[in-house]
């Protein structure tokens, strides 16, 4: 990264931007096979906003930004993205409704036998009519925006874990999306590394006002760059609120995530012991 | 061994055996819906604004089927040369050597170029294609094109699977070719028939119901084996370990269909 520009959170006058909800989701309950994972979630994210969705692990946060992406299929419950009901939409109208949203997950995922600028450059493939040269300019463009200019002819194997997430983040902005999702944007990044990609998330919304939804448990991104913070506990919403709300929580198990501090279940003696011996709750042996 | 061990025994062998069956008709019904699929997006992706792209066929053609001459090549040769020695050296028993060419014509085009073009395309591109779509997986990069608007299917398997029908067909003449060759080429050394009699009894045989009866073969080995990779690497779990037991496990389940497939067909064939 060249010179550093002094990036803040949104400003007041932004905050006030921040309007309609262009993400609701109400009871949304998913299941991994018979294990629940979400446990009727209600939120939403609004226009500009920089949603944080933090948690534990196993918290249910990935599944939540998956559901968000309309990549799982919820048990129950209500989603609406961009005023759109998910389950009111068929197969066409889902996909034009995701060329409108954009995903830099958490490994990057760029494909690996396609160079940088041809990855950043497939979505305008597939869905434009522009000429080669002008998708050209454009995926330059978008990497200069993430500050890899002059990379399009490398493949993704010859460039570094914080460069791949830049590069995730130029291919998934590339068709100027109105939602960004992250998932784990700094994960196993050096903390200079994660810092700049924090500069970067706030630049790119300040620059072009689209929602960034951000799954994180790194607590010192996600006060640096959230409006809001969503905090997920074993499947259910614990709070949602701005990083001052979050701070100022008096709830045990927010603290414990604050604080870093292993939260600790109470079990039954009489389950726990069950447990062990393999029994079921009536005292047959299970087989 | 006490009652309970024996029951719990039992349990666990009907346990293995229901989700073996229920894995086994869930990778059939999968394979089944990726054909369909795989037929829509090739008549309609037009109407869906999602065509199937000519060049990701034509690379697929070109890793299918230009990469795997030298080795169709090689290996049905040698197969037909094989088979030959052999057949001469059986008919020699009742002095009928020279009758050898009906033999090794008839099973090169009918049976073998068929099968050993298969069991190769198998081992190289299905195990290739299953590894590419398991690493795509567990790398997020099919989540990456869902979220992006495109297709999976048409991206990745309609390409391929086309590229196989093509391919795979094209191969097995090449095989058949090859292998009648070089089989001519040792029966005129050994016998001393001429390649020029080589081939007209050759031609006089062989009739091109018998050429496409092969080929016909290999068009239904190429889906096979295109839907059982595509089926294993999209069932990829856990990493590179996973990625390693779908490809090993593709290739296993695509030879085991095409020598099933094969026997079943000639079985037909042949009470009709």
């Amino acid at each position: 990264m060249n010179k550093k520009k002094s990036v803040r959170p949104a400003t007041k006058t932004q905050q006030e931007n921040i309007a309609g909800k262009i993400i609701e989701v109400n009871n949304l309950v998913a299941h991994y096979g018979d294990r629940m994972i979400l446990n009727n979630v209600d939120m939403d994210v609004r226009e500009k906003e920089i949603m944080v969705i933090m948690g534990g692990s196993g918290s249910g946060k990935s599944t939540l930004l998956r559901h968000l992406m309309a990549l799982e299929r919820k048990t129950s419950g209500t989603m609406r993205i961009l005023g759109k009901d998910i389950d009111e939409l068929n197969r066409i109208e889902l996909q034009e409704l995701r060329k409108k949203m954009g995903v830099a997950f958490q490994s990057g995922a760029l494909f690996s036998s396609m160079t940088i600028g041809e990855n950043v450059m497939l979505p305008l493939y597939e869905h434009t009519k522009l000429d080669k040269h002008t998708m050209e300019i454009v995926a330059r463009m978008k990497l200069e925006v993430v500050e890899l200019g002059g990379f399009e002819d490398l493949m993704p194997s010859e460039l570094s874990g914080g460069m791949i997430k830049r590069a995730a983040f130029a291919r998934a902005i590339v068709m100027d999306p109105k939602i960004l999702c992250c998932d784990e944007p700094s994960a196993g990044l050096d903390p200079v590394v994660a810092s700049a990609l924090d500069d970067l998330i706030l630049e790119m919304r300040n620059a072009t006002g689209m929602s960034i939804v951000v799954v994180t448990h790194e607590l010192e991104s996600a006060f640096k760059i959230a409006d809001r913070i969503t905090i997920l506990d074993r499947g259910k919403i614990l709070l949602i609120g701005t990083v001052d709300e979050v701070k100022a929580s008096k709830n045990a198990r927010v603290q414990a995530l604050l604080n870093r501090i292993p939260a600790k279940d109470f079990l039954d003696p009489e389950q726990y012991l069950s447990r062990l011996v393999g029994t079921n709750s009536e005292g047959r042996e299970r087989l | 061994m006490n009652m309970f061990q024996i029951k719990r025994f039992g349990i666990r062998i009907a346990e293995w055996v229901g989700e073996e069956t229920i894995a086994f008709l869930e990778g059939v019904g999968n394979g089944g819906v990726l054909l369909v699929e795989s037929a829509y997006w090739i008549f309609f992706g037009v109407r869906e604004k999602q065509v199937v792209r000519i060049d990701a066929i034509i690379e697929e053609m070109m890793e299918i089927g230009i990469r795997s001459i030298p080795i169709i090549a090689l290996l049905s040769g040698t197969i037909s040369v094989t088979l030959t020695i052999q057949g001469i050296y059986t008919l020699r028993v009742f002095g009928a050597e020279s009758q050898v060419t009906y033999g090794i014509g008839f099973s090169i085009v009918r049976e073998f170029a068929p099968l050993i073009t298969g069991v190769l395309v198998a081992g190289r591109s299905g195990s290739a294609l299953a590894a590419r779509i398991g690493t795509m997986k567990i790398n997020q990069e099919i989540d990456a094109l869902k979220v992006m608007g495109i297709n999976p299917t048409r991206f990745l398997v309609v390409p391929s699977l086309i590229a196989m029908l093509i391919m795979v067909p094209l191969l097995t003449f090449l095989a058949d070719i090859v292998g009648l060759l070089l089989a001519g080429l040792y029966v005129n050394a050994e016998l001393g028939i001429s390649m020029a009699a080589y081939m007209h009894q050759m031609i006089n045989f062989i009739g091109v119901n018998d050429i496409f009866f092969g080929l016909l073969k290999s068009v239904i080995f190429a889906m096979e084996i295109t839907v059982i990779a595509v089926v294993n690497g999209a069932a990829v779990t856990g990493g590179a370990e996973g990625v390693g037991n779908a490809t090993t496990r593709a290739v296993v389940q695509s030879i085991t269909a095409i020598v099933l497939t094969a026997m079943l067909v000639v079985l037909i064939s042949t009470r009709i």
